[in-house]
Order: structure tokens, then sequence, then C-alpha cells
């Protein structure tokens, strides 16, 4: 067990590559109560909801859609990510937990001009349940909610205080289900009944580096924009009369940046990990920064991501205890559903 | 888990057993490989290396974190064990058997009673 920003949280309940397969070919449980949920009521609730972040929650057409964003500071870097949802009183983010406390100053910061009341919901839990079985095995437990309404990523149904969504941090089929917090160990215990296997934070890191899905400190933090990090596509600037938070910094680095976030996959047997520098020629002119990396156990090779200078290099190097160590440069993307769809650059 | 008192220890994790006269084998503890998780990579030592006592001679990478291996006493590398570089796992799943790391040739025989016995190791993972 690690203290996670105050939550006691297991690495593993055996073994973190077991546990990893096991979401990627069955069906894994992860209890994530630690995320933050945040529902916005009031007559102001779209229009603030729309200046908070970077993505236009205008887009969601129907009740319980959820989309993926960015929240920005004035000067463009992400303050965090997180999904909205909309519901029947207004919007549900739920961010992350190791931010909590930044977010909370910088949204009622900012609420104050907004007839909007933002409500901390943390006598919700929440559970992930992933893999290619997790429908099936949902499907025995005694929900109240008809997951088969779901039929797109990010769509939630909602049902008898239970909210279930169509997301993950796995790349895998899946859902993350939140629920009070008396009715959150039944869950639990039904799913791991129905075949579900225990998950902890290690594979949940392992598999979502895989799925090329960003970590809070990691691949971005306040000083990293939406653009160095792949998440240019939550970054909605179509409406233009709609103006949010960091929108006048993003407009310039949408054209200035001159940094990119790829994949990195390693034929040797050596991990490249955060904070690692990569380099591209002998004379270490460019610098690229691993974000995240790993052993992938569905590759059976190490990878990483890193934020590197754009250009079309498609090998890098970096020096780990005195060796010289390569990589192929390609998508920040490395398994979708069980399968390869890392794409390395020709 | 308990192991014979043919086995001596380094506070920094590794094992060491005389298997036949003069000769040592080393591993890192089940402590250590617990406490490093899923290991994916081992580098070895190449055979006919001298090594001082305490030197670092091979490297254990997990999915936490790449971690040195030294030797507890000083001799000349004679066997590695090759498996691991296929099955790694075998240093989670047998830490003091099929997940041994190197066989030394002793320089000094008796310097083995100077390790540290098991309890004096399991004392010193406890603090």
């Amino acid at each position: 067990m690690v203290d996670f920003h105050g939550w006691s949280m297991p690495i593993h309940y055996g073994s973190q590559i077991s546990e990893h397969n096991t979401v990627r070919q069955d069906c894994g449980i992860f209890d994530v109560s630690h995320m933050t949920i945040l529902d916005f009521h009031g007559p102001d609730v779209e229009r603030f909801v729309r200046k908070l972040i970077s993505n236009d929650v205008r887009k969601l057409s129907e009740i319980y859609d959820g989309l993926y964003s960015a929240m920005v500071n004035d000067k463009g870097g992400v303050i965090d990510d997180l999904i909205a949802y909309k519901m029947e009183f207004g919007y549900r983010l739920v961010v992350n937990c190791a931010t909590r406390g930044e977010d909370l100053k910088w949204i009622s910061n900012k609420s104050k001009d907004f007839d909007v009341l933002m409500e901390e919901r943390d006598d919700l839990s929440m559970m992930a349940i992933q893999g290619p079985k997790s429908l099936e095995v949902l499907g025995k437990c005694p929900t109240p909610v008809n997951l088969l309404k779901a039929k797109k990523r990010q769509q939630g149904v909602y049902g008898n205080d239970m909210f279930a969504a169509k997301t993950g941090y796995t790349g895998e089929l899946g859902f993350e289900v939140i629920l009070p917090h008396s009715k959150a160990v039944g869950l639990w215990n039904d799913a791991i009944k129905a075949g579900a296997k225990p998950i902890g934070l290690g594979a949940r890191d392992t598999l979502r580096l895989e799925a090329g899905m960003n970590l809070y400190g990691f691949e971005m933090d306040d000083s990293i924009s939406p653009f160095e990090c792949n998440m240019s596509w939550t970054v909605d600037f179509s409406d233009e009369a709609r103006d949010f938070f960091g929108k006048g910094a993003l407009l310039k680095k949408s054209k200035e940046s001159n940094f990119e976030l790829v994949g990195l996959v390693l034929e040797e047997r050596s991990i490249l990990r955060q904070g690692q520098e990569v380099y591209f020629d002998e004379n270490k002119a460019l610098k690229g920064l691993v974000t995240s990396g790993t052993y992938s156990p569905t590759l059976g090779k190490p990878i990483a991501m890193a934020r590197v200078p754009k250009f079309s290099e498609n090998t890098c190097f970096a020096e780990v205890r005195g060796k010289k160590v390569f990589a192929k440069i390609g998508t920040p993307k490395f398994v979708k559903e069980g399968k390869e769809i890392f794409k390395e650059r020709l | 888990m308990s192991v014979s008192n043919q086995v001596r220890f380094l506070a920094s994790h590794e094992w060491g057993r005389i298997d036949e006269e003069g000769v040592l084998t080393v591993g890192i503890s089940d402590h250590a490989q617990d406490l490093l998780g899923d290991i994916v990579f081992i580098e070895l030592p190449d055979i006919g290396k001298e090594l001082e006592a305490e030197e670092e001679t091979a490297i254990v990478e997990s999915v936490k974190a790449a971690s040195d291996v030294y030797t507890p006493l000083s001799g000349e590398v004679i066997e590695i064990n090759e498996k691991l570089l296929d099955e790694p796992e075998l240093v989670n799943s047998s830490p003091y058997e099929d997940g041994w790391f190197f066989k030394i040739r002793l320089n000094e025989a008796s310097a083995f009673e100077d390790l540290m016995t098991e309890e004096e190791y399991n004392a010193s993972c406890e603090e």
C-alpha cells in the first residue's frame, strides 16, 4: 500500500504484470474513489462550464454524454485534465485527485461572477471495470442501470443513484461507475464474484501508458500547453464567440508551439523513465524529455512517452548508466483493445 | 520465507551461499524482490570478471526502478544464470533457488563468516 495524495492505495494485489494482462485479456476492477467528482448546478451552469474548460460541452447532444477536456490557466498551461458529463442538473466534472486543491481554488476564484454552485461529491465512490469481458462481468452484477444503452465512448447511463459511463484509463472496453459509498463494496464484491480481478495502481499506470493516455505531473502540468501533450484535439476554437480561460494564450501557442508528445519503443533491455533526456545527434544540439516510461507487458518491450522538438526524426537515443540506448519514435499510442497500434515514423 | 543458515546477506539485500567449497552463489533476497515488484530485465556480469567485495556487479530492472546488485565478497565470476535473461520473473518466484544471479570463486573463503546472518539481515530490514 502507498499513500497516494492522502489515499491509502495498493500498487498491486500480487503481480502488477499479471494484473495488467488480466485487463487486456479478461476483466479487472479498480477502486478509483480517489478521483474528485464535482457537480455544477445553477442558472449560469452551461455558460460557466463553457468558459471553464478548453473543450466545448455544447457538443454533448444527449444527457449523460461525456467529453474529455483540459482546464487551462492564463498562460496556456494545463491545470488539469478531466471528463465533463452533461447531467439533468447541469454538468459533472471528474477531475484528478492529485490536483484537487489547485482545481478547487481555480474554480472557486473563476466562478465568482457566475450564478453557479459547485458541489464536491465526496459522498460518492468510483469503480472502474475494464477489459474485453467487462460488459459480461457487469451483466452478472445486479445493477440498476442498463449498460447496453451506453453505445458510444464516454456515454453514460443513470439510474437509482448509480452513474455508469463507457470510459476508462486502459484502452479496453470498460465502464467507470459512480455510486454511493454504501453501494460500492457491494458492486466490488459482485464484480469479483462474476470474474473480475482486483487491479492496483501499478497496472493502472502501465495500462494507461500503453493506451497513450496522459498522467498529470508526467505528460502535462501547468507549464505545458495542450499542444505539447497530445491534447490539441481537446481545445475547441470552433465557436469564435466562446471565450474560455486560457484561450488567448492558447491561440498564440497553437502557432508557436515547438514541442510535441511522441511515443518511443525500445528494442533494448533498458527502461527510460521520467526525466531522462533523449538526443537526436552526437552533438546533443536538441533535446527531448521522457515524460513516462515503463516495460510494456503487451509488447514485451520497453516503451515511453517523450516531449521532443517538432521535427521528423524517427529515432533518438538516451544515455542510461553510461550506455547508449536507442529508441524508435512514433505515435504516442501503443496498444488498443489488446492489439499493438504503435506506428513508427518512416 | 526462511532460508538455511548457510546463507548470508548484505544490508543492500543480496544473499550469498556456499554451494560448493570456495564458490559463492549470489542472488537478491525475497524482501528485495518484493520491494522491486515484477522484474523485467537483468544484466549479468561477464564470466572471468574479477570483483571486489561490494562492487556493483549486476543490474535488476523492475516495473518500478532499476537497481544495482552488489557482490557480497570478492572473487572471480565463474558462472552466470543465463536463464534470467529470458525469464527474469524467476527472481520473483524463486529468489533463493532458480533466481540466483551469478557464482564467484572466492578470493578468501573465510570472509563469508563476516557477512550478516539471516537474523541480522531481517533486523536491518525492519529498521
